[in-house]
């Protein structure tokens, strides 16, 4: 039996960024405020003595256990989708509260004016014909100078520590809160062959923050001491902006915020075109409860998103075949098997401190970004950013060997060794575009522990995807030249280099997309539901295409602004925050 | 609980030293019944190869500090735990540089984790059909440990099959080839591909090679110190701008946990 529960002003599925800032900006306006998260409760006394390699970053502990839920794969309509069943395979979603918001490596790029104008700013540059058939470029109804002071909000809110792009003069409406981290042998030896080949390196704006910080919430997150347990884990000095110890923490001390841990949120309650509430399970004990709201912000991953919308049935399904619907379109991603991928470069006599660092500790440039590059040249559209890190190297997961040599055996125990400090990868980003058949749907046959249908992905890789990673690695290895390395490895992209279950990463987004049109985006630029005002969709769903670099401070952005949206809805008693007549193009 | 006798734990403790060679000794008086005669096939005769280098658990385990944590959990026949040390000991073998996977205690750790969830693949998605590639451990019907069960005693059999002697008894390189043959997918294995078990076998490997001695693997921190890898360090604050090498020494998380 489902128990109704008291309504509140608003439910908020999720306690990762997206959840978070919308709970921190809805409770410090006096609005109460439930927030259901399906993962346990955590806390930074969980994270203390936590540099155990084996448990968090093999064994991915911060990552969602697949037993309850996972998605399916294939390549193509015409394919039975499997599922992916471990996260040996890959961990994708994080779990528990704060979301992967807590186990991130805090890297902060601000995406770049013409991805939110993609399909504009192409056609006026190069005009249609440049697009492939069957590509989807799709404006988000949103410019980066209207977002730019949520992307400012959001580094106040982290404390990111950074230093300007020289690339994007007059894009920022001031400095990042905090100075760049320290700089290391690596990022030194990267930036002087970058600058020696013409190029202008900065560094990454990190979250892993350079210096004790008080955000204007009141929040403290403490100066980071480099200590090489980052990406995976959860940090030990409360050193890493996270949504614990940043935007929940001010919706806690509002005393309006109510997180409920082992909560699952498995429907969107709604009747006569408004959103009711959320129908949860408590996977602690089975009971169902649905807990009302004047507003529901659904705030999970992209997938959770995707999923909830389907399987409430609001909005109309993406059918790849006439290109109709909206709900599960637009799947894109940084593909670990091919976007993600680095050029490595190993030093014969040179040691560097690789065992020390810390999550977004490094160097990266703008020069092949997609407004630094002339397409008229090129086989591909998008660009991509040149990049080394120094996240520490960890030794069960980092056993790098040159090219040629066994993957076990003497030769292999001897050069892993002989390289675990001799090396300096050049890892690229690239920016990934929609395609009509990449999408999302309900699987017709598996389920979850409910017996709901599983989400099923059906992606495949485009000659344009495979060009512009090739093209990225070979100026990888030109600046790997610059620094001398001895031997360079370059991962062979072919025609077989193909999606599959190791492709997805936690930068993947679409499914419920942003724009200016009701025909072709699920939300507006509040992330308002465009057929259910009340309905707030929030976070990387919303991406109509994947940036060349981190996602992060983009969902921070837009999750700001959609704070602002929730707010203004209250305060007016609903309606449509953006007029589809004023905006919609024909 | 019944105080039987024969589970008494006096009784073993009267076995004043617990090496393999006074464990057979005196279990000598049993040759002929059931247990004596898997143990001679299976643990004594297969290892006798090898005690000329001293290299097995077991030899590592006498003279020197007793680790009472180094018992099987999860294999149950001897003869498939020697055929698991022979292998993680190819994959990742003694050298100048140091330690290989036995004196890592890589056979024990891995017994460990199957013994455990991993094991069982207590976090996986589970639910069938198990339909398309098993290219993956985790797409196999078959959990992790009965994919190491199923595995080695191919690997045992393919040995049996072309040198006609076990796997612990093949020489290194028929050992290798065999592995190989594995390693490139070319092996009937049941319910699951050679590659998948493979990978599988090399990834715990290095995880008992490298992880926290806590786990059983990395034993003394040994392998951390072959690969300058200082492990559960404070903070690097003070060296992270260094331009040349820093060699640390090595913290485990027995020491860096607060207690």
């Amino acid at each position: 039996m489902v128990k109704t529960l008291d309504k509140v002003d608003a439910v908020v599925v999720g306690s990762g960024w997206a959840g978070g800032i919308a709970a921190a900006e809805l409770t410090k306006k006096g609005y109460k405020v439930v927030g259901l998260e399906r993962g346990k409760a955590q806390k930074r006394e969980d994270f203390v003595g936590a540099k155990d390699e084996l448990r968090y970053d093999v064994r991915k502990l911060m990552f969602q256990e697949l037993n309850k839920e996972t998605l399916t794969i294939r390549n193509t309509l015409d394919e039975t989708a499997t599922p992916n069943r471990s996260n040996d395979t890959n961990a994708i979603n994080g779990t528990a509260t704060g979301g992967s918001g807590v186990h991130w490596n805090g890297m902060v790029y601000r995406w770049l004016p013409t991805d939110f104008e993609m399909h504009t700013k192409t056609v006026e540059k190069y005009g249609e014909k440049i697009i492939p058939k069957d590509m989807q470029l799709q404006d988000w109804g949103i410019t980066y100078d209207e977002l730019e002071k949520y992307y400012d909000q959001f580094e106040k809110t982290a404390g990111i520590s950074g230093e300007p792009d020289p690339l994007r003069p007059g894009q920022r409406s001031d400095d990042y809160p905090t100075p760049p981290m320290k700089e290391t042998d690596i990022i030194r030896t990267f930036t002087k062959a970058a600058k020696e080949l013409g190029y202008h390196p900065y560094r990454i704006a990190s979250a892993n923050i350079s210096e004790t910080y008080t955000n204007p919430d009141g929040e403290t997150i403490n100066g980071c001491v480099y200590c090489a347990f980052c990406e995976a884990f959860g940090c030990d000095f409360g050193a890493k902006a996270d949504p614990i110890a940043t935007v929940l923490a001010t919706a806690h001390k509002s005393g309006n915020y109510e997180l409920r841990n082992n909560s699952y949120a498995v429907r969107i309650i709604h009747e006569n075109g408004k959103a009711v509430g959320i129908k949860y399970v408590d996977t602690e004990t089975g009971e169902e409860f649905i807990q009302p709201a004047d507003i529901v912000v659904v705030a999970g991953f992209t997938f959770t998103n995707t999923r909830l919308m389907l399987l409430s049935e609001i909005g109309k399904p993406y059918n790849p075949k006439d290109g109709t619907g909206v709900i599960g379109s637009h799947l894109t991603a940084h593909q670990r098997n091919l976007t993600h991928t680095r050029v490595r470069g190993f030093f014969d006599e040179k040691k560097f401190n690789r065992y020390a660092g810390t999550g977004a500790l490094g160097v990266t440039m703008d020069d092949f970004n997609v407004e630094q590059l002339d397409h008229t040249k090129l086989d591909f559209l998008h660009g991509f950013c040149l990049r080394t890190s120094q996240r520490g190297d960890r030794p069960i997961t980092n056993n790098h060997v040159p090219a040629g040599v066994p993957s076990w055996g003497k030769e292999f125990k001897d050069k892993s060794i002989f390289y675990a400090n001799r090396r300096i990868d050049v890892q690229q980003q690239n920016g990934a575009l929609a395609w009509r058949e990449n999408y999302m749907d309900l699987d017709p046959t598996y389920t979850d522990i409910f017996g709901d249908p599983l989400l099923r992905v059906t992606s495949k890789f485009h000659d344009q995807d495979r060009n512009i990673v090739r093209y990225a690695h070979q100026r990888g290895k030109e600046l790997l030249e610059q620094m001398g390395a001895d031997h360079i490895n370059i991962p062979e992209i072919t025609e077989e280099t193909e999606f599959d279950k190791t492709s997805l990463s936690d930068h993947t987004g679409g499914g419920v997309v942003m724009g200016d049109n009701p025909e072709t985006s699920a939300v507006n630029n509040y992330s308002q539901v465009w057929d259910m005002d009340n309905l707030f969709v929030v976070g990387a769903s919303s991406f109509p295409l994947m940036g060349s670099s981190n996602p992060t401070a983009t969902v921070g952005a837009l999750a700001y602004r959609a704070a602002e949206g929730m707010i203004k809805f209250l305060e007016n008693g609903g309606g449509q925050l953006v007029k589809k007549e004023e905006t919609a193009k024909v | 609980m019944a105080d039987n006798n024969s589970n008494n734990p006096k009784n073993t403790n009267e076995v004043t030293d617990p090496g393999r060679r006074s464990f057979v000794k005196n279990t000598g008086i049993a040759v002929g019944g059931v247990a004596g005669g898997a143990l001679l096939g299976g643990l004594f005769s297969s290892r006798s190869k090898n005690d000329s280098n001293s290299n097995t658990a077991a030899d590592k385990g006498s003279g020197k500090e007793k680790r009472y944590e180094e018992a099987r959990m999860y294999f149950t026949r001897i003869a498939d735990f020697a055929i698991l040390e022979q292998a993680v000991e190819r994959i990742f073998p003694e050298d100048d540089n140091g330690p290989g996977a036995i004196e890592l205690g890589v056979p024990y750790y891995i017994d460990k984790q199957l013994a455990g969830p991993y094991g069982s693949n207590v976090g996986d998605y589970r639910q069938g059909p198990f339909i398309g590639s098993k290219a993956a451990a985790s797409d196999s019907s078959l959990d992790r440990g009965q994919i190491f069960i199923n595995g080695l005693r191919t690997m045992d059999a393919e040995s049996q099959k072309r040198f006609d002697t076990n796997f612990v008894k093949a020489t290194e390189d028929q050992q290798l080839e065999i592995m190989t043959d594995f390693a490139d997918d070319k092996v009937e294995v049941k319910g699951i591909s050679s590659k998948g078990f493979f990978n599988l076998l090399r990834s715990t490997t290095l995880e008992g090679a490298y992880c926290d001695p806590l786990y059983g693997g990395n034993r003394d921190m040994k392998g951390w110190k072959m690969k300058e890898y200082p492990g559960a360090i404070a903070s690097y604050a003070h060296m992270i701008e260094e331009d040349q090498f820093v060699k640390m020494d090595q913290v485990s998380l027995t020491d860096y946990q607060p207690k």
